[in-house]
């Protein structure tokens, strides 16, 4: 088996190709090739394929339609949130869309999921997005109960305690942004400003070269 | 004004309506006026309310909790001797040369000049280096594993050692030669700080000075004391003197990842008293031979592909299950019957440690050792102790005596209980049932010993004197918001918003406190600071095993500088800083990397005139 000794890894990085600094082995390892891919990864792990409804009314699949070679932005909110905080995300994100223009439909994505699928139905969503002014390219998501619950613990807007996760005004302001086919994702502030919000979406959007 | 329904009405619709007056007047009690209510998008113009209901119970946690933890396939430890990354080597010349402004032109991603002219620092500094960031798919991390990829500082993780010495200011390209590909996660942009150095800031790695792949960044380190343009002139406070600094990607939201990924290194500062040489100054064991940098890590590996994993949208602080040291999990090394120093830093990602050299054979056995320093700087006497306690981003040198343990096998480990993000549970586990990060086995060569017996009660720097007056005492309490949303004093982050402006060359006291059931190791850019009050101790110290006591900072080891603390839940530590010589932004944040991805951290300034706000 290789050794790593302080002689070896010296007299190693005095190559200067890096390829050639540490050996590679095939180790012990059983590979399938069924292994699959780190997108792959990554969908199965967060992004599952939940039948929703949009505001329009229609079904979507989340990952297939969705997410899958976009780049996205994802929260949660439900209508009747009465504590402000879903409200002055919402306004905020508005500005968002505002500031990133002809690029939300186009490049970027936008999508909020209901926190309260049992009372926001479709038509709730419309008007609650007509509410605010949404724009195209920004969609509001309902879907059955259960699936809208699967869909929140595997895109983790989740609390560690359980307790504060069981209290819907409890739950997450964050804004989850990424690029799916480069597998960059972050997470920022719902409550920070918008500037800082688009600008954060705007370092996955590739620059042309 | 209430919506009536088209449809025939129902009970339920009844009730719904009814609940709606009921969260109407919530709304109404919560302050919001009707005002406020148009203002933010929730009257449409024609006044009209969207219809509130109740909400139906969440569906109870018929899911579980996704605690999101790693489950790597096994590995048999300690069959990998501990790497022992290379020091740097310096370059003649860089081309194109050195300039003072940015060289946009030629692709580099520095946007604001360097300040070291104008304090009389030469330019460029007489010694030069190039390091290149780069991915590298042949990494071993352990014979139950493929190759891995990292991404590392010359391909190689930890990154290569730079090894300055004091009053030789040294000027590094960087090179972002990351890719786009980053097999699922990353990402090639990046900002590198040195930390903990008294940088300009230009140079400091702030995370929104980031540069993209294909460009450099010129990062000019000084090298010199605090307060060699201020306080102590010309050649700063040898008190001041660091010794253990580490260089990492900071890159704003991405911190984590990059981190995780391998762009971490250690950077060791030399002078006449800490020299290398155990025959010289304070006689500290001879570099490199006996004096080691160890970089302990915990990650977690697919289980499937066993390639190296990062959970993408964990929110809390991710725990690995593998214990790795210098890149490789729980690797060997073998020393000869003399004394050591090591010098300990804990790069998580989020996990607090409390290392032990134990005995595995002798469990109960309590192996005392010295600590030297705390976050890298040199303490004014070494201190013995049972255990080093670390937060993500601290460090601890510490001179462990293997002179009569010839023949003899002890373990790295780490006792302290953790279990999910939030912080450590505060017990401390018995002896051999921790985290074993490290096998030592004495067995190497009999040979000769210079170095000063701690035990003598060497004397080391003095601590500068916290008596001075501050030009303003400010708190800032770290927190949750009911929301989820990392706030400190209820504001969030934003790169361009300074949060407080500190009037250079002035004296200033920090209280830090923390919110409820959450640990956070807080770090401040560019100047060590000394604590007044609160500083935690060691876990389990106070007697019960399962604590967060305090211990009196005017002993042990907390009688120091440091630029990380230990934020307990409900802690308030008071930092007294001076802060001298340069200018620009600088930020202050959680060092748990994925809290400070989300985002627990601000900007403050110092500028020729600095505000006097006590809660920014």
């Amino acid at each position: 088996m290789p050794t790593l000794n302080r002689r070896r890894w010296l007299t190693a990085a005095a190559l200067t190709p890096v390829a050639g600094a540490l050996i590679a082995r095939a180790a012990d390892v059983t590979s399938t090739s069924a292994v699959p891919s780190p997108r792959e990864t990554i969908q199965a792990r967060y992004l599952p394929n939940v039948v929703l409804r949009t505001q329009d009314d229609k079904e979507v699949r989340f990952y297939d339609d969705l997410i899958k070679d976009k780049i996205v932005t994802i929260n949660f909110i439900y209508s009747t949130c009465a504590d402000g905080t879903c409200p002055l995300i919402t306004a905020n994100l508005v500005q968002v869309q505002r500031l990133l223009g002809k690029r939300v439909g186009r490049d970027i994505f936008m999508y909020s999921i209901t926190l309260n699928p049992r009372h926001d139905t479709p038509r709730v969503l419309k008007r609650y997005a007509g509410a605010y002014n949404v724009g195209p390219g920004w969609q509001f998501l309902t879907g059955p109960p259960d699936d809208i619950e699967f869909l929140r613990r595997k895109l983790r807007f989740t609390d560690v305690d359980p307790e504060i996760d069981k209290d819907p005004s409890r739950h997450s302001g964050n804004v989850r942004y990424g690029n799916e086919p480069l597998m960059q994702w972050a997470m920022c502030q719902g409550q920070a400003t918008p500037r800082y919000i688009a600008d954060s979406i705007l370092w996955v959007v590739p620059k042309p070269a | 004004m209430t919506y009536l329904p088209k449809s025939r009405p129902d009970p339920a619709r009844q009730r719904a309506q009814y609940r709606a007056f009921l969260n109407r007047q919530d709304i109404i009690k919560a302050g919001l006026s009707r005002r406020d209510l148009f203002k933010m998008g929730l009257l449409t113009g024609t006044g009209m309310l969207i219809a509130k209901d109740g909400l139906s119970a969440r569906a109870a946690s018929a899911a579980g909790t996704t605690t999101g933890q790693c489950a790597s396939p096994a590995t048999t430890p300690f069959t990998i001797n501990m790497p022992i990354p290379p020091v740097k080597q310096a370059v003649a010349s860089l081309s194109p040369a050195p300039t003072v402004a940015p060289n946009t032109a030629a692709g580099e991603g520095r946007t604001r000049n360097h300040q070291a002219p104008g304090v009389g620092l030469p330019f460029p500094p007489p010694v030069l280096y190039q390091v290149t960031q780069i991915a590298n798919s042949n990494v071993i991390m352990s014979n139950q594993r493929p190759a891995q990829t990292i991404w590392g500082f010359d391909g190689i993780s930890p990154g290569p050692t730079y090894v300055a010495q004091y009053n030789t200011p040294i000027l590094v390209r960087n090179f972002n030669n990351l890719p786009a590909n980053n097999g699922g996660f990353g990402k090639n942009s990046v900002s590198t700080h040195l930390h903990n150095g008294h940088t300009p800031s230009e140079s400091d790695g702030f995370p929104c000075d980031f540069f993209e792949a294909g460009h450099f960044y010129d990062q000019y380190y000084p090298n010199k004391y605090a307060g060699f343009k201020s306080t102590h002139q010309p050649n700063g406070d040898i008190n001041e003197a660091m010794s253990t600094l580490w260089y990492h990607d900071h890159r704003v939201d991405f911190t984590s990842q990059n981190v995780y990924k391998g762009l971490a290194g250690f950077y060791l500062l030399f002078n006449e008293f800490d020299t290398g040489n155990e025959t010289t100054g304070f006689r500290l064991p001879t570099f490199p031979t006996y004096d080691i940098p160890m970089m302990f890590a915990d990650k977690c590996f697919d289980p499937t592909s066993k390639l190296l994993a990062f959970d993408l949208f964990n929110l809390d602080g991710i725990l690995g299950d593998k214990f790795l040291v210098n890149g490789v999990i729980q690797p060997v090394l073998h020393v000869s019957p003399r004394r050591y120093r090591f010098r300990w830093l804990n790069t998580g990602p989020s996990r607090f440690v409390q290392l032990y050299l134990t005995d595995l054979g002798n469990p109960t056995i309590t192996n005392m050792f010295w600590q030297i320093s705390n976050d890298g700087n040199l303490l004014p006497t070494p201190v013995q102790v049972p255990a080093v306690a670390l937060g993500v981003a601290e460090r601890a040198d510490v001179i462990i005596d293997f002179t009569t343990f010839a023949g003899r096998t002890f373990h790295i480990e780490n006792r302290l209980e953790q279990t999910n993000g939030q912080g450590p549970t505060g017990n401390v586990l018995a002896a051999g049932t921790g985290n074993l990060y490290l096998k030592i086995v004495v067995d190497g060569p009999t040979v000769a010993d210079n170095s000063v017996n701690p035990a003598s009660g060497p004397l080391f720097y003095s601590l500068p004197s916290t008596s001075a007056q501050p030009r303003v005492r400010r708190s800032f309490n770290f927190d949750r918001t009911r929301n989820g949303q990392w706030v400190i004093n209820d504001q969030f982050f934003n790169c361009d918003t300074v949060r407080f402006t500190v009037q250079q060359n002035s004296v200033e006291q920090w209280e830090l406190d923390g919110g409820f059931g959450w640990s956070h190791p807080v770090h401040i850019h560019f100047e060590e600071f000394q604590i007044l009050s609160g500083a935690p101790g060691l876990f389990g110290s106070s007697g019960s095993s399962r604590s967060f006591s305090s211990s009196n900072p005017s002993t042990g080891v907390n009688l120091a500088r440091k630029d990380v603390v230990r934020l307990i839940p409900r802690g308030n530590v008071l930092l007294f800083f001076r802060f001298r010589d340069f200018l620009g932004r600088y930020p202050m944040h959680c060092h748990n990397v994925i809290h400070e991805d989300h985002a627990m951290m601000l900007r403050w300034d110092i500028a020729t005139t600095g505000d006097t706000t006590t809660r920014p």
